[in-house]
């Protein structure tokens, strides 16, 4: 193996982010990020379902007939979100009120379908789980900074406690109600790959059409 | 009747699965560049959608709820916990199946649908339809309403977004903000228009 367990651990945080590169998992991600607390929830549960998946499919990786493979790796899949389901449903019952249907759409989260079909179905299972819980970590990291900007924007708390006091409360900040809607999620998505790729140029996507300027005669 | 009506103008436009829920983004980002291939991909979205949330909803009501054994003598046996992998189970299932009924009787549509038969069972919207249906108790007829007008729901939305992408590639963006940046953000305005709808009611 040329890369090492540390590159395979730190890579997906910003060289190879599953959201702003990949575009692996935006789908259940955006709409559970209004609050910090809730995003941080996810992003464990996410890092938890890819490292364990990843783990499980790789052990398995030489049993599973070429054809039915997606419907193995799914089984897999459905049987550890339940897992986490059932956990935060014990022990969290108010998030995973919140979190509502996105945690069973952890299931078709491509996070965990791509990282178990990419990289766990021809890797040893310790090198697997390293991979899926670097994964998780890097869509946990964009989550959670999207989620820090939308809640302290949003509602000037962090983690449910004030940080800037809203008027409505008696203090000076007014909040900006947009930023608790779903389409501010994707404006800041958008405003984050910016700055990703102006901090990583080689991460920027070549263009389909040149604009070409045509000098005066 | 009534009822009905309002549910699908609801699952259409102000609870549209892909831009207020950001139900399945990632084939809605990757496979909207060309129009053509987007209402290929909402068209099957839409056909399995119809299929699926009824089909769950039939599993849910007659296998896993509670006391729904009850014709098997298990009177107070609660398999709700089971859900998760049963929906997911009837959603890959059933796309197999249309995959090769398609193919043996409607082979134009399966050429042109064949691609992303395969996609769908991983698209999330397919199994956030089931789980809303599940979350919201509908029965038999509103689960067939809200399959097929959230299927619907989706199609336009991704037809939309490909018909901007279209016109988007001939413009000057900055660099940094080339292709997903300026796409996220194109979701987003469309998005904020289709808050708009939020006060329509029938």
């Amino acid at each position: 193996m040329a890369q090492t367990k540390r590159s395979m651990l730190i890579d997906p945080l910003v060289d190879n982010n599953p959201i702003t590169l990949q575009v692996l998992g935006i789908c259940s991600a955006l709409a559970v990020t209004s609050s910090l607390q809730v995003s941080f929830v996810m992003a464990i549960a996410v890092t938890f379902v890819t490292a364990f998946s990843s783990m499980f499919i790789s052990m398995l990786r030489n049993h599973i007939p070429g054809a039915i493979r997606i419907i193995v790796q799914m089984v897999i899949i459905a049987s550890l979100v339940i897992l986490v389901d059932q956990v935060l449903k014990a022990y969290a019952y108010e998030i995973s009120k919140t979190l509502s249907v996105f945690v069973g759409l952890i299931i078709t989260n491509c996070i965990v379908m791509g990282r178990a079909e990419a990289f766990a179905m021809k890797n040893p299972p310790v090198a697997s789980f390293i991979d899926g819980i670097g994964n998780g970590l890097g869509y946990g990291l964009i989550l959670m900074l999207v989620g820090f900007i939308r809640e302290l924007f949003g509602s000037g708390s962090l983690f449910g406690l004030t940080v800037l006091p809203t008027i409505n409360n008696g203090g000076w900040y007014l909040p900006n109600g947009m930023l608790l809607l779903p389409p501010s999620a994707f404006f800041i998505i958008g405003l984050l790959i910016w700055a990703f790729r102006t901090w990583k140029p080689e991460q920027v996507e070549e263009r389909e059409y040149k604009i070409q300027t045509v000098e005066a005669h | 009747m009534e009822q009905l009506v309002s549910l699908a103008v609801k699952a259409v436009f102000v609870e549209n699965l892909a831009l207020s829920f950001f139900l399945g983004m990632c084939t809605f980002i990757a496979v909207s560049k060309k129009i053509s291939t987007a209402i290929g991909l909402g068209i099957s979205v839409m056909i399995v959608q119809a299929i699926t949330v009824p089909a769950n909803n039939l599993i849910l009501t007659y296998l896993l709820a509670p006391g729904a054994l009850s014709w098997a003598g298990f009177s107070d046996v609660d398999l709700t916990f089971l859900g998760l992998i049963s929906y997911i189970g009837v959603i890959a299932a059933l796309v197999q199946i249309l995959e090769m009924v398609l193919d043996k009787y409607f082979p134009p549509l399966y050429n042109a649908l064949g691609v992303f038969l395969p996609l769908i069972t991983v698209n999330c919207a397919i199994l956030g339809g089931s789980l809303f249906m599940v979350e919201r108790d509908y029965n038999f007829p509103e689960a067939v309403t809200y399959g097929v007008s959230s299927g619907f729901g989706w199609a336009l939305a991704i037809t939309a977004m490909a018909g901007v992408r279209e016109k988007l590639k001939y413009s000057d963006i900055p660099e940094g903000l080339q292709g997903l940046g300026i796409t996220f953000i194109t979701a987003g305005l469309m998005a904020l228009a289709f808050m708009s709808f939020s006060g329509v009611k029938l």
